[in-house]
C-alpha cells in the first residue's frame, strides 16, 4: 500500500480563509445593522423587553435595552456554533470508536477523517470555557445569584431545588472534565493509530478496541450530561428526558454528514484510492438512517409533551410555535432534516452517487445547525432573536475554522492506515 | 410461467467451479434458465447478468399505500364519521403519527412478502418447480432450458462436463 497523504495546499487554505473572511464581513455587517437599527427596533419592542426584564431578573434592568440586544445575540450565536461544532468534533471520535468496537472492516479506508475531527476538541473546550465565563449571565438564567436567596423577590424555589446540580463550580468542573477526558481519549487513539502505522501488527488494533469501548462508556454518559448542561439548562424550568438523545442525534447526523462530505470531496480530488462506491453507499446509509433516527427522537419528544399538555412541559413548544420568527424554523428543520434526506437518499443509486450526497449532506448540516439555533435562541433571546447576516457570518467563521483545523490535522498523518489488520477487507468491500 | 418443460441440469460441487462455469457457458452463447444453490453464492447474480431486483419499488409503493390508508382511516374515523375530541386536541392532529408509522411499516412489509411470493411462484395456488432436491443440501444446480437453446443435448452435455459439472441429468416437467 502506498503512503497516501493528504496535502492541504495553499490555494485550499486561501479559499477557506476567503470564506472565513466573507463570514467576518457578513458578521460585522449584521452587527452594525443591528446597532444602527437598534434604537428603532427596541422602541417598538419596548413593552416586550420591559416585560422580559422581570423574567430575566436584575440583569435586564442592568444592561438596559439598548446596546445589550445585539451583544446578547452575538453571545447566543457563539454558544450555538460552539456547541454545534464541538459536538461534531466529538462525534468524529465516537464514530471511530464504534468502528473499532464493532471490528468493522469496511470503514478502514476512511478512518483518518473522523480521527482528524478530534483536533477541534481542545479548541472547542477552551472556547466554550471562555464563552461561558463571559456570557453565562446573559444566556443562563440559573446563574443569577438572587434566585437562590430566600426572601428575595426573585427567589425561585424550583431553581433553588436544582442547586445541587446546577451551580457554577460544579458546572465548570463538569465542562472541564468532559473536554479533558474526550481530548485524552482522542490523543490516546491517535497515538495508537500512528504507532500502528510505524510498527504494524495486530496488537495496536486490539488495544484500540479496548480504548474505544472505554470511550463509548464515557461518551454515553457525558454526551447526555453535556446536553443537559449546555442546552437543557438554558430553559431552566423546562425538562425533557429526551434531550440527551435529541442533542446526540442532531450531533451524530451532522457529524456523519461532515465525514461523508469530506470523504466525497477527497475522493473527487483523487485521494482515497481504496474508497469506492460501496464505501460511499455505506456512508450514505448512515446519513439516511440517522436522519430517520433524529426524526424518531424528535417525534418522541414532541408527541408526549403535546399529548400530555402539561404547562411546564409544553411551554417549550408554545414559545416556538406561537412565535412568528421561530415557527417557520420549526417546520423548516423538519423538512431539511427528515423529509428531504428521507426522500432524496431513499434509493440505492442516490446513496452511491456522489452528486446526491453533495446536495443532501450540506442541507442536513445546515438543517441541524438550525436545530441548535432553535434549541438555544428562544430560551436566551426570547422574541429579540433573529436570523440574518450575523448568524450566517458567524456560522461561516466557525465552519471554516473547524475545517481548517481538521484538514491541517488530516495532512499530518498518512491518509490510509496501511498496517490496519482489516485493510484488505475494506479494499474488497462489496455490497 | 415458463415455456420450457425439458431441462438439462448440470450439478456442481464447488462454488468457484460454478462461477467460472456460468461465465463459460454464457460466453458460449447458451442461455441459462436458472442456477440453484444451497446458500447465497457471492457474485453469482453478477456473472449471471441479472438486473437488480425491483422489489424496493414495490416496497415504496406499498409503504406509500400504508401511509395513505392510515391517514384516510384515522381522519375518517376521528373527524368525519364520529368526530371525537380527545384530550382537547384537534380532530386531525399529530397524534396520528404513531399509527401512520406502524401501518406504513406493516403494509410495506406484508406487501413485499406478498410480491416476493408471487414473483417467485411460491403463492398458495402456485406450484414451484423443484429441479433437484439436492440443491437444498450440498449441490449447486444449473438448469438449461432445452427448448430455448438451439444446441443439441449432446453439445450442451459436453459443455457442462467441460465446465466442471460432476454429473449432467435430464429433467422433465409435466405441467
Amino acid at each position: 500500500m502506498t503512503d497516501e497523504r493528504f496535502v492541504f495546499t495553499t490555494s485550499q487554505k486561501r479559499n477557506l480563509l476567503i470564506i472565513g473572511l466573507v463570514g467576518v464581513v457578513l458578521f460585522v455587517i449584521g452587527v452594525v445593522a443591528l446597532m444602527m437599527g437598534g434604537d428603532h427596533e427596541t422602541a417598538s419592542h419596548g413593552a416586550d423587553t420591559a416585560g422580559h426584564a422581570v423574567e430575566t431578573g436584575s440583569h435586564g434592568s442592568e444592561s438596559g435595552q439598548h446596546g445589550g440586544d445585539w451583544l446578547k445575540r452575538v453571545y447566543a450565536n457563539l454558544w450555538i456554533n460552539n456547541v454545534f461544532f464541538g459536538g461534531i468534533a466529538l462525534i468524529g471520535i465516537f464514530f471511530l470508536a464504534i468502528q473499532y468496537v464493532a471490528q468493522a472492516g469496511w470503514s478502514v479506508g476512511i478512518k483518518r477523517i473522523p480521527l482528524a475531527f478530534g483536533s477541534w476538541l481542545p479548541i472547542a473546550g477552551i472556547l466554550m470555557l471562555i464563552i461561558w465565563l463571559v456570557t453565562s449571565h446573559d444566556l443562563f438564567h440559573w446563574t443569577h445569584e438572587e434566585l437562590y436567596i430566600e426572601g428575595d423577590p426573585h427567589f425561585d424555589p424550583i431553581i433553588n431545588g436544582k442547586k445541587a446540580y446546577l451551580n457554577t463550580p460544579f458546572y465548570l468542573a463538569r465542562m472541564v472534565i468532559y473536554f479533558s477526558v474526550w481530548y485524552l481519549f482522542y490523543r490516546w487513539i491517535r497515538k495508537e493509530t500512528v504507532a500502528e502505522d510505524l510498527e504494524g501488527g495486530a496488537h495496536h488494533w486490539r488495544k484500540l478496541i479496548g480504548i474505544s469501548a472505554g470511550f463509548i462508556v464515557f461518551f454515553a454518559v457525558s454526551s447526555s450530561m453535556a446536553a443537559w448542561d449546555w442546552i437543557l439548562s438554558i430553559d431552566t424550568h423546562w425538562f425533557s428526558t429526551m434531550i440527551g438523545w435529541y442533542v446526540f442525534a442532531s450531533w451524530f447526523v451532522s457529524g456523519l454528514a461532515f465525514i461523508t462530505i469530506i470523504v466525497v470531496n477527497l475522493k473527487e480530488r483523487g485521494y482515497l484510492s481504496i474508497v469506492n462506491s460501496n464505501h460511499i453507499h455505506d456512508l450514505g446509509k448512515f446519513v439516511f438512517a440517522f436522519s430517520i433516527f433524529w426524526a424518531y427522537i424528535w417525534v418522541s419528544q414532541f408527541l408526549l409533551i403535546y399529548y400530555a399538555n402539561i404547562p411546564e412541559e409544553s411551554v417549550y413548544f408554545v414559545e416556538r410555535l406561537s412565535s412568528d420568527q421561530y415557527a417557520p424554523v420549526f417546520y423548516v428543520i423538519l423538512i431539511m432534516n427528515f423529509l428531504f434526506p428521507f426522500l432524496a437518499l431513499m434509493t440505492r443509486d442516490a446513496k452511491r452517487h456522489i452528486l446526491f450526497l453533495k446536495i443532501v449532506c450540506p442541507v442536513v448540516i445546515v438543517g441541524h445547525w438550525l436545530d441548535f439555533y432553535l434549541m438555544v435562541t428562544p430560551g436566551t433571546l426570547n422574541e429579540q432573536g433573529g436570523f440574518g447576516f450575523l448568524e450566517i457570518g458567524m456560522a461561516l467563521v466557525f465552519g471554516t475554522a473547524f475545517l481548517f483545523v481538521v484538514l491541517s490535522s488530516l495532512a499530518k498523518i498518512p491518509l490510509i492506515a496501511k498496517n490496519h489488520p482489516l485493510l484488505e477487507e475494506s479494499m474488497h468491500h462489496h455490497i | 410461467m415458463d415455456s420450457g418443460k425439458n431441462f438439462l441440469l448440470g450439478i456442481y460441487e464447488d462454488e468457484d467451479v460454478l462461477l467460472s462455469a456460468v461465465t463459460k457457458i454464457r460466453s458460449s452463447g447458451l442461455k441459462i434458465h436458472e442456477v440453484f444453490s444451497p446458500y447465497p453464492v457471492h457474485g453469482l447474480d453478477t456473472v449471471l447478468g441479472y438486473k437488480r431486483s425491483r422489489l424496493p419499488i414495490a416496497a415504496f409503493m406499498f409503504g406509500f399505500l400504508g401511509t395513505t390508508l392510515a391517514l384516510v382511516m384515522q381522519s375518517y374515523m376521528m373527524a368525519i364519521d364520529w368526530p371525537m375530541i380527545i384530550g382537547g386536541k384537534d380532530y386531525v392532529s399529530v397524534t396520528f403519527v404513531p399509527v401512520t408509522f406502524e401501518l406504513t411499516v406493516l403494509v410495506s412489509a406484508l406487501g413485499m412478502v406478498g410480491t416476493f411470493l408471487v414473483v417467485s411462484n411460491m403463492k398458495p395456488w402456485g406450484k414451484a418447480r423443484i429441479f433437484d432436491i439436492r440443491s437444498t443440501d450440498d449441490k449447486h444446480v444449473m438448469a438449461i432450458d432445452l427448448d430455448e437453446n438451439k444446441a443439441t443435448v449432446e453439445q450442451i452435455t459436453s459443455l457442462l462436463n467441460e465446465s466442471g459439472a460432476s454429473e449432467v441429468n435430464n429433467k422433465q416437467f409435466d405441467d
